[in-house]
């Protein structure tokens, strides 16, 4: 049956090694990418536990160079990128002039004139096109697209130091959280960050293909679980880590989001949002996402109602099962006077009542690692 | 792996293997591996009628929730209790310790319209290959 009328999906440069490794593969955000290759659960456990590599290759990888890099990106995201000392990744969002969110990119600065924005696979376009534009309108930086040339690997739970130590370079198990570094390897610079999506310790790498097909290879054989984005959902709904085009969208606001404190109003930059984020502080979140624990069997997916006394207050933006905790887990906006911890509510699992109550974020604290903060 | 040919099986992957006037039920091992780590199975209780082709019950794995439909009509005899506990059996054993349900066969004339493990076999292989993606 010939599906010519389906767009190509993308390949990373590590399509043939999941393959060969018996990844199922799924479309997402236009890439084939593995969803499981032994299973999601063991996948999960083997993070938690020991250690598991993920191919992110689909995420969008946008350096930005030059004197006014700073200054550009401040313009563009939420977060005052401009103090972030050398070698240092933060959080941020990108919004748009009502205030909601176009992604949620983590942003690096290597050094006084060089950073690293890493956004989501389906909005990598359109960051690009938009820290284009004000690039274009007169900043003294310039815009170096590096998703088609590199692959990226996020190395991540409480062995990845050991794992990834052994295989680049003892500089690795000293990183500090949410450090960044290039380290050379295999002739080319390798990108290290000690940041990821799983609630644990661990890292994540940008490299040349050939770099980055040699890590994984090294890794794979060395005992560290390959995991795909299955495993990535679980881990990351149990961090309470939230994901675009779920929890958060342009249709939210970061402080209903639980993402004020990625908002820096007080450096006075003039940030794309900046106006309408001030005035919804002011006004304070008329809803909050939370954090929902089933107390029974069953499992709450996207989408499905939160019921308070059978009325239905709100909506399941992320839902699912906790390996960890035996128990579904969820992410969903609720009024606020419904958000306090130990609220007892429902979710409409289709037709039952399953009863639900708020608890405190994150589901799953990561174990060991890189525990001591930057000071 | 070929499907065990001492039962028989329906095309939504149920598989039904009957033992005098009653008869197992469960799903396939193409099933299990195509839903994932299984969480939580809700079967009808003993003395609960079901039939044939129709929703019996639901099973939730990590990944998704699926409707489970009874493969022939019968009242339930029996659930697996075990499975309360340990639902991955459905995945590790799904012809074996990860049965279903015991139940009483209404009309053993059914099987007939169940497949045999070849055709089974046959229809998971187009099936698997309508959804691999790419060329």
């Amino acid at each position: 049956m010939s599906r010519t009328d389906a767009p190509a999906l993308r390949k990373t440069a590590l399509f043939d090694l999941h393959e060969r490794q018996g990844a199922r593969i799924v479309p997402f955000a236009g890439w084939a990418m593995p969803v499981q290759y032994r299973g999601i659960v063991e996948e999960h456990r083997a993070v938690r536990e020991r250690a598991g590599v993920f191919d992110v290759s689909h995420m969008g990888r946008l350096f930005v160079v030059g004197d006014g890099a700073a200054q550009l990106l401040r313009r563009a995201v939420t977060y005052d990128v401009s103090s972030l000392a050398e070698g240092r990744g933060h959080y941020t969002l990108l919004c748009n002039e009502r205030g909601g969110i176009i992604d949620d990119p983590y942003v690096y600065r290597l050094d006084g004139t060089r950073f690293l924005f890493v956004g989501n696979a389906a909005n990598a376009a359109g960051d690009a096109a938009r820290l284009r534009s004000l690039a274009d309108a007169g900043a003294d930086a310039e815009l170096l697209d590096r998703q088609e040339q590199t692959v990226m690997l996020a190395v991540q739970g409480p062995a990845a130091s050991g794992f990834l130590a052994r295989a680049i370079g003892p500089e690795i198990a000293a990183m500090e959280k949410r450090a960044c570094t290039e380290l050379p390897f295999m002739r080319h610079k390798l990108f290290v960050s000690r940041t990821g999506y799983t609630g644990e310790d661990g890292f994540e790498l940008v490299a040349a293909p050939d770099a980055g097909r040699a890590i994984w290879r090294q890794l794979v054989a060395e005992g560290v679980e390959p995991c795909g984005l299955g495993a990535r959902d679980t881990l990351r709904l149990e961090a309470a880590l939230p994901l675009w085009g779920n929890d958060i969208d342009e249709s939210t606001d970061p402080y209903e989001a639980g993402l004020g404190w990625v908002v820096s109003l007080d450096d006075g930059a003039d940030f794309a949002g900046r106006d309408a984020l001030a005035a919804i502080k002011q006004h304070g979140a008329a809803r909050k996402l939370v954090c929902l624990r089933a107390k029974d069997r069953g499992v709450v997916r996207d989408g499905y109602d939160v019921l308070d006394d059978g009325a239905v207050v709100g909506r399941v933006t992320s839902g699912g099962y906790s390996p960890t905790l035996g128990v579904s887990i969820a992410l969903a906006y609720v009024p606020r006077g419904l958000a306090a911890e130990g609220r007892p509510l429902a979710a409409d699992v289709r037709g039952r009542a399953l009863a639900m109550v708020v608890v405190k974020r994150p589901f799953v604290r990561g174990g060991t690692g890189a525990a001591t903060p930057a000071a | 792996m070929p499907s065990p040919v001492d039962r028989r099986y329906s095309k939504e992957h149920e598989w039904l293997k009957q033992e005098g006037d009653t008869a197992y039920i469960g799903i396939t091992d193409y099933a299990q591996d195509q839903l994932g780590d299984v969480v939580y199975v809700d079967l009808p209780e003993a003395g609960k009628a079901i039939t044939q082709f129709e929703k019996m019950g639901e099973i939730e794995s990590v990944k998704a929730v699926s409707e489970l439909y009874a493969p022939a009509s019968g009242e339930v005899l029996m659930a697996n209790e075990e499975l309360a506990q340990k639902p991955e059996l459905v995945n590790s054993d799904p012809h074996e310790a990860g049965w279903l349900l015991q139940i009483k066969l209404a009309d053993p004339s059914q099987l007939e319209t169940l497949l045999s493990a070849a055709d089974y076999d046959a229809f998971t292989a187009s099936e698997a290959k309508d959804a691999a993606i790419g060329p």
